[in-house]
């Protein structure tokens, strides 16, 4: 058995309470499945997502974080997730400049009525990190599992 | 006294390499010269002296001390220190050589740091003379001879030759499991250190007068008005105590991964806001404070404590290295010029 | 323009314009200069210098003095009035009780860049035009200036003072640079070798904070690197992820901030090129958001602090160009 058949990676998904919380709650109710992999940490709004919380859940074991917010025009507090966007593409930009795999932080815009989006999403965002192997160039050593 | 020539340093470096880990002068991919694990390819730098000081090696920034893990009623402790394998540090200069007689007598002195202990005895200090003195070297105002440095083994670097004595059992021990060095003069390595004390002679701050720190004018000297003044532009970063070979402040630090603390030392800054914070608070508030403790400390508490010996070695890095360019001789001619 | 300084510091004092004076104070040699304030005129007699060696960035001492009673006077070369700007921009001066005089600026020397040329045990440094004739222990040397310049100057965006009461010598213009040229080179590279490249930079990190402290955008009362209950507060790096952390988060909190006035580079012991992540977040603002260039001017606000509805998404990162 190769290693990545064994890899099960920790997902970290930020959802914002309005929306994508609340889809998150659709997709169970409609039991769409999506992998127990993906923990989902509820804030307020897609622009409380400090760029420290991401770093710091990769260093506490994650191998994959992603946030998931109103669309764009739907916040909650009007505005909230234009400034995610625009704080999140510079946060990624910079990962990918220091050398962090592109694909390991994600941003998915996912409404309260998206139940089967959200299911898609972590499902395909899964496969994703699974194929990238175990988060290791943003990892803390002192919190490693072995 | 021994001798090998220059261009045999490598074979030299292999020699000691094979016996046990070498660390040397090089220059890293920055151009500065720091202390890095001799391997083949590795060549001993031009710089006069390294960034980070030869007490890194000794006394390294980061140290795990302990572990703990609890489960259910039960906390178990788990010792992970470092066993810290026998190692030579060649090219020591004179001013680190003598940094470790100050940090001797803190780290060894009860309760003893049984961590520093086991690197000092595991480490073979090899100094070199200096022969390109820089002008931010004021070694000379401590007593120290750039050009006689100490250490279990001294050695002296002409163009063409390097010279070798063993002063201590350590460094004799070393010296016998070399079989490329040859014997030579005793006085092979006069010139050398004529040359290099000619030009300490010449060094702007070789002789910076360092009276007037007595342990009887500690409480003028604390409540000098210059330190207003000397601090008021400094940054607050902790750049001259970390590049300090005398610094020794640490601070101990638990790191929580969930499943066990790991309990690790780390070196600390009196520069820093938090450092030796306590449950009532911290007890020097602003700058100035933090300032003057680390001046005092250097220039009157550690001498009053070790016989008028400084805590500082005249090495010139915080000279060179702090952002605002304010450093110890500046304080010490400014408090001898105010206290007048 | 060395004296015409001095000489302004002076009557600024004498005349009453102003109570005390933020400058560069002399050292032990001719190049280790403190930035200072005088409250006499004899202490400017005395001890004020404006040289070559005076590239410390006197902006973010206006925070404190400017709460001083009475007024003070500031000295800023352009890329400092940026800095300035930006801060006043923050409200974090109190720009009535500043008095700004503008230097214009030929550039700044970089004491490492003439140690790294092999002058041993300097002297002095005298300025013949574009040479500098460098005096040692170990005998004379002539460099070129421009050899020698600090990397921001090298690479000077701007000699315009954007904010001054009152200007000395010419007031100059914003001109083009190669200041994104490293940037550009790093984007290119693989993301293996990107890796490789920060890990052998940082990795050197002494965490003894000079970046963050000297930076004029970093007046933060009390850091979260520094606050015990942030959970992030760490006194050295004790994993590489630390180092990583630190320096993400330090460039993310001055982005569309930063006026790239090159301070964090200057200072660091370790000599990481710190200004490369910032100029990361400049030229990506620059590239997404429209040109911007921290503390130009007051109004124009912030890329960070702004938005529009139709702004790129995040996965632009995945699938713009380069080697993924």
């Amino acid at each position: 058995m190769s290693v990545n058949e064994q890899f099960q990676p920790t997902i970290v998904a930020f959802c914002c309470n309005w929306c994508s919380y609340a889809g998150a709650d659709l997709s169970g109710t409609n039991r769409l499945q999506y992998p127990a992999n993906v923990k989902i940490i509820r804030i307020p709004c897609s622009c409380r997502l400090n760029p420290m919380f991401i770093l710091r859940a990769f260093q506490r074991g994650a191998d994959g974080v992603i946030l998931c917010g109103c669309h764009p025009g739907d916040c909650h507090y009007t505005t909230g997730n234009y400034y995610a966007r625009r704080r999140m593409t510079l946060l990624f930009s910079m990962l990918d400049f220091m050398g962090i795999e592109r694909g390991r932080t994600r941003v998915e815009w996912v409404s309260a009525a998206e139940g089967a989006k959200f299911a898609a999403t972590m499902n395909e965002f899964v496969e994703t990190i699974t194929k990238l192997g175990p988060n290791r160039r943003l990892e803390d050593l002192r919190c490693s599992k072995e | 006294m021994k001798k090998i020539a220059r261009s045999e340093l490598n074979a030299l470096f292999a020699a000691i390499a094979e016996q046990k880990q070498l660390f040397i002068p090089a220059d890293n991919t920055a151009g500065q010269a720091e202390f890095i694990l001799w391997k083949d390819g590795v060549a001993l730098t031009e710089k006069l002296n390294t960034t980070r000081s030869a007490k890194d090696l000794f006394f390294p920034q980061v140290e795990n001390l302990v572990n703990f893990k609890v489960s259910d009623k039960k906390m178990e402790i788990i010792e992970n220190r470092d066993p810290a394998a026998p190692f030579v540090v060649f090219g020591v200069r004179a001013c680190d050589c003598r940094s470790f007689d100050i940090l001797d007598s803190v780290f060894l002195s009860e309760p003893v740091d049984t961590f520093y202990k086991a690197r000092r005895e595991n480490g073979i200090i090899v100094t070199l003379g200096c022969t390109k003195p820089a002008e931010t070297c004021f070694c000379g105002a401590f007593g120290i001879d750039a050009a006689n440095p100490a250490g279990d083994v001294t050695c002296w670097l002409d163009g063409e030759t390097l010279y070798w004595k063993s002063n201590t059992d350590k460094g004799k021990a070393l010296t016998a499991a070399l079989s490329v060095l040859t014997d030579c003069d005793e006085n092979a390595v006069v010139a050398i250190q004529e040359n290099t004390r000619k030009i300490l002679e010449k060094l702007p701050l070789n002789n910076l007068d360092l009276s007037g720190f007595e342990s009887d004018k500690l409480m003028e000297l604390f409540n000098n008005p210059a330190w207003t003044e000397l601090s008021e532009s400094c940054l607050g970063c902790g750049t001259c105590t970390f590049v300090c070979p005398t610094c020794q402040c640490y601070d101990v630090q638990d790191f929580d991964n969930g499943r066990e603390v790991r309990r690790f030392r780390c070196w600390d800054s009196c520069m820093y806001s938090d450092f030796t914070m306590m449950a009532h608070g911290t007890n020097r508030p602003t700058q100035k404070e933090r300032f003057r403790q680390r001046f005092m400390h250097k220039l009157v508490y550690y001498p009053s404590n070790n016989n008028g010996v400084f805590g500082c070695v005249g090495c010139g890095r915080c000279l060179q290295k702090c952002p605002i360019h304010m450093n110890i001789v500046k304080v010490a001619k400014k408090l001898k010029e105010v206290a007048k | 323009m060395q004296q015409r300084v001095k000489e302004k510091a002076l009557e600024l004092l004498r005349n009453g314009t102003v109570d005390r004076v933020i400058g560069w104070k002399t050292g032990e040699f001719f190049y280790d200069l403190t930035p200072a304030v005088f409250e006499t005129a004899e202490e400017i007699e005395k001890d004020f210098v404006f040289s070559g060696f005076s590239g410390a960035n006197l902006s973010k001492y206006a925070i404190a003095q400017s709460r001083a009673a009475g007024k003070t006077a500031i000295f800023l070369k352009p890329c400092d009035s940026y800095s300035f700007q930006q801060l006043l921009k923050e409200h974090r001066i109190l720009r009535e009780n500043i008095y700004i005089v503008g230097i214009a600026c030929e550039g700044m020397l970089d004491m490492e860049k003439i140690r790294a040329a092999g002058c041993e045990g300097v002297v002095s440094v005298k300025e013949n035009g574009e040479e500098l004739i460098v005096e040692t222990l170990y005998g004379d040397r002539t460099l070129s200036r421009k050899d020698c310049l600090l990397e921001r100057c090298a690479v000077c965006k701007s000699k315009k003072v954007v904010i001054f009461d009152e200007m000395l010598g010419e007031q100059g213009d914003e001109q083009e640079t190669a200041r994104f040229d490293r940037v550009a080179e790093l984007e290119a590279m693989t993301p293996e070798e990107r890796f490789a490249f920060w890990r052998g930079e940082l990795s050197r990190c002494i965490r003894c904070n000079a970046c963050r402290n000297v930076c004029p955008a970093c007046s933060c009362e009390k850091c979260v690197f520094d606050n015990d209950k942030s959970g992030v507060r760490n006194k050295a790096a004790a994993d590489p992820f630390e180092e990583n952390l630190f320096h993400i988060i330090r460039a993310f909190h001055v982005a569309g901030r930063c006026t790239d006035c090159g301070e964090c580079s200057r200072v660091c012991p370790q000599n990481i090129p710190l200004h490369l992540l910032n100029r990361k977040f400049i030229k990506d603002i620059n590239e997404l958001y429209g040109t911007y260039q921290a503390g130009a001017d007051m109004e124009t606000k912030s890329p960070l602090t702004d938005f529009t509805t139709d702004d790129c998404e995040p996965s632009i990162v995945h699938e713009r160009g380069g080697v993924k």
